[in-house]
């Protein structure tokens, strides 16, 4: 598998594909190395600058983690106290400038578990982050679920729009 | 195919992005209605439901069936539960937050000389 997406993530260029049935996979490759690309991942500080989609106009607010086996993370969304939602969860492994897998436990008729790898290729980085979701039904529930998404999220959904709709 | 994709994604997140048309489809998801019931419902009249029910339809959201004076609604099956459609909201997404990590990178970059490359 690596090879097919290795060949895809070439050109900075940002690949989704379900893998399987209980599987997401999205590539990119970074002009950096793994160290820089690690570093933002893992820095709670850096980590705010980039997660969250600024055309959805809902900023991460708060992000909490402690990166290590064990060790909990908590981002929470929104633009106001009164109007936040969180993702949470604890990481399951952490090999510096490799490998990062975390438990997404919001969910909770049973999340994804994410392992992010990062790998060096000539002074840059290929970074696949790889969803594996419990069971088939999980995956697709997550696809066809948008209809049943909390109303918080549906705010982000009115941005997301609001600024595609522009271009 | 990606540009018709594109389009019907725009066209279901417009649909989304008021909370009435929100209401129609979640009260569809617990069953068919028709659009007497739903502007009953919601407390609309029913030109006002029947627009909402006509961004809907156009999305795909929603499908419609006129049976003698009745038009009864229900969930469209080319919603937003399309995986085609899916994929193609996490792509925007990523790149965005990608293009933003690309952004925190170089600004790492800059702040910490790193001792050559790895290779």
């Amino acid at each position: 598998m690596d090879q097919r997406v290795s060949e895809q993530a070439t050109q900075n260029h940002t690949s989704v594909e379900r893998t399987s049935d209980r599987e997401l996979v999205i590539t990119r490759t970074f002009d950096a190395p793994v160290s820089l690309v690690f570093e933002a991942w893992t820095r709670p500080e850096l980590f705010m600058k980039w997660w969250a989609p600024r055309s959805m106009g809902v900023p991460l607010r708060a992000c909490d983690m402690d990166v290590r086996k064990g060790g909990k993370y908590r981002l929470e969304f929104g633009q106001d106290e009164a109007n936040t939602f969180a993702f949470f969860g604890r990481y399951l492994e952490v090999l510096p400038n490799a490998r990062l897998v975390w438990t997404n436990d919001e969910d909770e008729t049973g999340g994804a578990v994410t392992t992010v790898t990062f790998e060096d290729r000539d002074g840059k980085t290929l970074l696949i982050f790889h969803d594996l979701y419990p069971t088939k039904e999980a995956l697709d529930e997550a696809i066809a679920g948008m209809p049943d998404i909390m109303p918080e999220q549906f705010t982000q959904l009115d941005q997301l729009l609001a600024s595609l709709g522009r271009g | 195919m990606v540009q018709y994709s594109n389009t019907r994604l725009d066209a279901s997140f417009a649909a989304l992005s008021d909370p009435t048309r929100r209401g129609v489809l979640e009260q569809l998801g617990r069953g068919n209605a028709s659009i007497t019931e739903l502007a009953e419902k919601f407390r609309m009249t029913l030109t006002g439901m029947k627009k909402h029910v006509g961004v809907l339809e156009k999305a795909g959201l929603v499908a419609t069936e006129k049976v003698g004076r009745v038009r009864t609604c229900k969930l469209g099956q080319h919603g937003l539960a399309d995986e085609a459609t899916w994929i193609d909201l996490q792509r925007r997404i990523w790149d965005e937050r990608f293009d933003q990590l690309d952004e925190v990178i170089g600004e790492l970059k800059l702040k910490e000389p790193h001792n050559g490359s790895e290779s």
